[in-house]
């Protein structure tokens, strides 16, 4: 399985997904530079955090108008896995991929902590290496991570099982603890905390390796289907 | 001043216009004599900068010649960006620190994030990858209104800065005392890997090869910075807030990217960050390095104003920029890179023979002053120095001795300090784990990041403690590399070297120059017995307001080689069952202590003694244990003693301790006696690690029960306390202290 790492000018975490892709799930992976145009020979496409464009104006508003974004929103539209993580999940809302928003955290500040989460949802291709409900611990470090939509958007995304992690402590202040989202298709998932950096032991957690593998096992199983 | 402004030549040597840019009479003389005719507004310009304190450590050469500076894994000591230690497997790691005081106490977010992308321009403009930010702040104590502002808007800042470009900021430390109400300090470190075949220099040689700017236009931002902090902050520093700089990470993180794609083009001759006297200092610098001179026409210079003059263009502190020479003919392979990475680049003129910096502007040459004289032939001032009465008087006091009824009670109390509280309010705003290296986060003896596809760490660690300093600055001196080695020593590594960033008042008054001069022998002493050559730094003098200096601060940042990620150690205890040992035992050493500090509000007395030969061979001892996988958790005696050491190698593990107490038992709880370590070894180690650390004494053991429970000789109880509420006490201070009312 090929993977797209999309990088903007800004983001600081491609390297850490890239690695992430390389040495922790063994597969083969490419850095694409924000001015490609197409991005349709890779498997899965991963957005990484950072701060696209220096985040001005809003997390991500920049970076979804950035030439690569057409195609990755033509390849998701085909069902191919996308994946955005912190500044990756804030672009993903901003093209309209997710619904809702991100506010700054309630504390006004930048958090950055190992954070306990509850897989809200382990039945998706992100999450089926995954226990039902179970609690995993990956980091994050983000300073507009409080996520926000309204209530029947929120009523949409219970009804159909669209909450796929939720925060044990809700530090950031997100509407029910919100912490991950899938789209209705079950193919683009954002979260604000960072599966990257929990794929070793020796950084304290390696919980997030299980969201690649899941990834993997549903493009293994397609694959196989098809060919 | 608009160039028709100008005052003219005459008007500079008649009105002494000089005066107000810091330049001395005497000096006017000397650039008078150099150049052999009066200096016009923009040269005198040049020469202000170049000559000031900041730029030309005028004051404080003499002094830091006695650094060693020289050992077998040396490859860059002071005099470039930044120093470079060898690590094996032709890699090497890059580190310096440096001061961004002045600023910050003006505007604290901009002067700390400034701080932050300053250090990495240094470290990168070698050629290196920066892997790791450290810090260390000073504030006054967090009660006034204007102290918290301070405090977090400057770790505002450093997290701004850092978070955005992407450098996890992996540690540091942060202490509150009186002396440093109005003047805070803000000291920035960063680290940085490289291969020995990328390392750069910042030299431009070669007679026409180009000069060429790359990064942010420039502004009329931070004219005059290194001038300002070069004098005491007054009433009047307000006026200076448009020396301070302002910071944009996001064009800082582009120019990271491109610089490290740049240097390994062969096209690149030299490189070097525009920092503290921007174009004025990197261009004198890189040509009298090469021996050359540099001829710039400023027209070409990229400006964010209409109709600045060569004066402002010269001394502007913009920041984000970087000065390339290029080889001739080669220029357009480096234009590409800049323009991928959308950064302007300009070519503003080309490396000459003649050893001058030449400017022209408009058509007209509007400088022509000797390289060397600018970078090099500043004058060098051996100031008075003065053994201060109070310094005589009190290394003949007779100890002070806490009161100590209730040790639980004191043992919370001083969990409770500032100083000594959990820093989580701190890093939490830090981002310490992007790029996925860190293996030891913020809050342990030292940092510890892992070199990706080797069995191998860094370890590193700013320290510290001025109030040793503030009584006696040579024991201080002594002291703080002590302290720093020992850090990296329980994460397992050996230290390697350090930069360091010398904090102090005006340094032309003698007694401040006495606590100069005897900090330097004393951490000179210790440099050479630990084996810790110093490869870089920086001075930062003039810290005073009206109420006076700021204890002598001379702040450490070290780097040490974890040789096999195996090795990595932490505080924290692991395992009930484990034995706890306690190495060295505690004198009267109570001065400039944290109880002392804590129960009269102030320090006195005589620092705490120090035994280099035995810090030495604990140091070894301690890391041949480790080495031999006989430890579990180590960690130093330092602010607070024993006791807090104890408490806190209980925090965060829901595990306690049960130790006896030998000697006197003040003493040993709460004194700061130095060269002293708190250690668990598992049960089956206890022989092997008896024999490698003769000097460490069984005190006892970890426990289930997350109870810390200390017990005298005969067996009588002398404080027994839930660790979890020693540690919501500790962990609770700061967030507390900020959010309250003054």
């Amino acid at each position: 399985m090929k993977f797209a790492v999309i990088v903007f000018p800004g983001s600081n975490c491609d390297d850490d997904m890239y690695y992430a892709i390389q040495e922790g799930l063994g597969e083969p992976v490419d850095k694409v530079w924000y001015t490609e145009e197409s991005v349709a020979d890779y498997d899965g496409i991963l957005l990484p955090g950072g701060f696209s464009y220096g985040d001005y104006l809003r997390s991500g508003a920049i970076a979804r108008f950035a030439p690569v974004m057409a195609s990755v929103v033509e390849q998701a539209e085909k069902g191919k896995p996308v994946l955005g993580v912190c500044n990756g999940f804030q672009v993903l809302l901003e093209a309209g991929l997710l619904p809702g928003a991100m506010q700054r955290n309630r504390s006004l500040k930048f958090i950055c902590r190992p954070a306990s989460l509850v897989v809200a949802n382990h039945e998706t291709g992100f999450t089926s290496e995954y226990g039902e409900s179970e609690r995993i611990t990956i980091p994050v470090a983000h300073g507009e991570g409080n996520y926000y939509c309204d209530d029947e958007t929120l009523k949409d995304l219970q009804a159909s099982n669209q909450i796929v992690f939720t925060y044990e402590d809700n530090f950031n202040g997100s509407k029910e603890a919100i912490a991950g989202i899938i789209n209705k298709q079950g193919n683009v998932m954002g979260m604000m905390p960072h599966p990257e950096r929990a794929t070793d032991q020796i950084l304290g957690s390696d919980d997030g390796l299980k969201i690649f593998q899941s990834i993997l096992k549903q493009w293994r199983k397609s694959h196989v289907l098809t060919t | 001043m608009s160039l028709l402004l100008e005052p003219s030549a005459e008007q500079i040597e008649q009105e002494k216009i000089y005066q107000e840019m810091g330049v001395k009479d005497e000096e006017f003389e000397m650039i008078k004599k150099i150049l052999g005719r009066l200096p016009n507004y923009t040269e005198i310009g040049l020469f202000s900068v170049m000559w000031s304190e900041h730029c030309s450590y005028k004051h404080s050469k003499a002094q830091l010649k006695k650094f060693p500076t020289e050992g077998e894994r040396v490859l860059q000591g002071p005099g470039e960006g930044a120093g470079i230690i060898d690590i094996g497997d032709e890699q090497a790691v890059v580190f310096k620190m440096e001061s961004h005081n002045h600023p910050s106490a003006i505007e604290p977010y901009q002067g700390a994030a400034t701080g932050v992308g300053g250090i990495l321009r240094d470290v990168f403009s070698m050629g290196a990858r920066p892997v790791a930010i450290m810090n260390s702040l000073r504030f006054g104590e967090l009660v006034k209104p204007r102290v918290k502002y301070l405090f977090e808007e400057v770790v505002a800042g450093i997290a701004g800065y850092g978070n955005c470009i992407g450098v996890p900021t992996v540690g540091g430390e942060v202490q509150f005392d009186p002396s440093y109400e109005g003047n805070p300090l803000v000291n920035a470190m960063c680290v940085g890997l490289i291969d020995h075949k990328d390392i750069q220099k910042g030299i431009a040689s070669g007679a026409g090869n180009t000069v060429i700017y790359v990064g942010a236009s420039t502004g009329k931002d931070g004219i005059h910075g290194a001038t300002f902090a070069s004098e005491e902050i007054s009433d009047e520093s307000e006026s200076k807030r448009p020396s301070v700089q302002v910071g944009d990470p996001f064009m800082e993180k582009l120019l990271l990217e491109a610089c490290l794609e740049l240097v390994k083009c062969e096209s690149l001759v030299g490189i070097q960050d525009m920092g503290a006297a921007g174009l004025t200092s990197s261009s004198a610098e890189m040509a009298s390095k090469a021996g050359s001179g540099i001829e710039m026409n400023l027209d070409t210079v990229p400006q964010r104003e209409l109709n600045m003059s060569p004066y402002e263009m010269m001394l502007s502190e913009s920041q984000e920029r970087m000065l390339l020479v290029v080889k001739q003919g080669e220029e357009k392979e480096i234009h590409d890179i800049c323009s991928h990475w959308g950064l302007h680049s300009a070519e503003i003129g080309h490396v000459i023979d003649d050893q001058r910096l030449v400017l022209w502007h408009n058509g007209e040459k509007v400088a022509d002053v000797p390289v060397d004289a600018l970078a090099e032939d500043a004058p060098v001032y051996y100031p008075e120095s003065r053994e201060p009465e109070a310094f005589r008087k009190r290394q003949q006091q007779k100890a002070w001795r806490p009161d100590v009824s209730d040790a639980k009670e004191t043992l919370t109390d001083l969990l409770k300090q500032p100083t000594v509280a959990s820093k989580e309010w701190v890093y939490d705003q830090y981002d310490y784990m992007v790029r996925t290296n860190t293996a030891v986060m913020p809050g342990s003896d030292a940092a510890v990041l892992r070199v990706r596809g080797k069995d191998k760490a860094l370890a590193m660690t700013t320290d510290c403690n001025a109030r040793y300093l503030g009584l006696d600055p040579e024991q201080g001196g002594k002291i703080v590399i002590a302290e720093a080695s020992r850090n990296i020593i329980c994460s397992g590594g050996l230290p390697l070297g350090l930069t360091d960033c010398l904090n102090y008042g005006n340094p032309e008054k003698p007694e401040i120059y006495w606590q100069f001069e005897k900090s330097i022998d004393g951490m000179t002493e210790a440099c050479k017995t630990l084996e810790t050559p110093v490869i870089g730094g920086n001075v930062s003098l003039y810290n005073e307001t009206q109420n006076g200096a700021i204890y002598p601060t001379p702040v450490v940042g070290m780097v040490g080689l974890i040789k096999e990620l195996a090795h990595i150690t932490t505080q924290e205890f692991k395992q009930a069952g484990d034995a706890v040992y306690v190495i060295g035992e505690a004198g009267e050493d109570f001065g400039g202590s944290e109880i002392q500090e804590m129960q009269t509000g102030s320090i006195d007395g005589r620092a705490p003694e120090l035994d280099l030969d035995t810090e030495y061979r604990r140091q070894r001892d301690v890391l041949k244990a480790i080495q031999a996988g006989l430890v579990q958790s180590a960690h130093d005696v330092s602010e607070g003693g024993l006791a807090v050491a104890l408490a806190e190698s209980t925090f965060g593990t829901g595990l306690g301790a049960e130790a006896v107490i030998t000697g006197e038992v003040i003493d040993e709880l709460f004194a700061e006696t130095q060269s002293r370590y708190v250690i668990s070894v598992a049960a089956e180690n206890r022989k092997a690690f008896e024999e490698t650390v003769p000097d460490a004494r069984y005190a006892g053991r970890v426990t289930e029960e997350a109870t810390l429970h200390l017990l005298k000789e005969s067996g009588e109880t002398i404080l027994q306390a839930s660790a979890k509420e020693l540690e919501n006490a500790w962990k609770g201070a700061i967030p507390c202290l900020v959010k309250s009312k003054a």
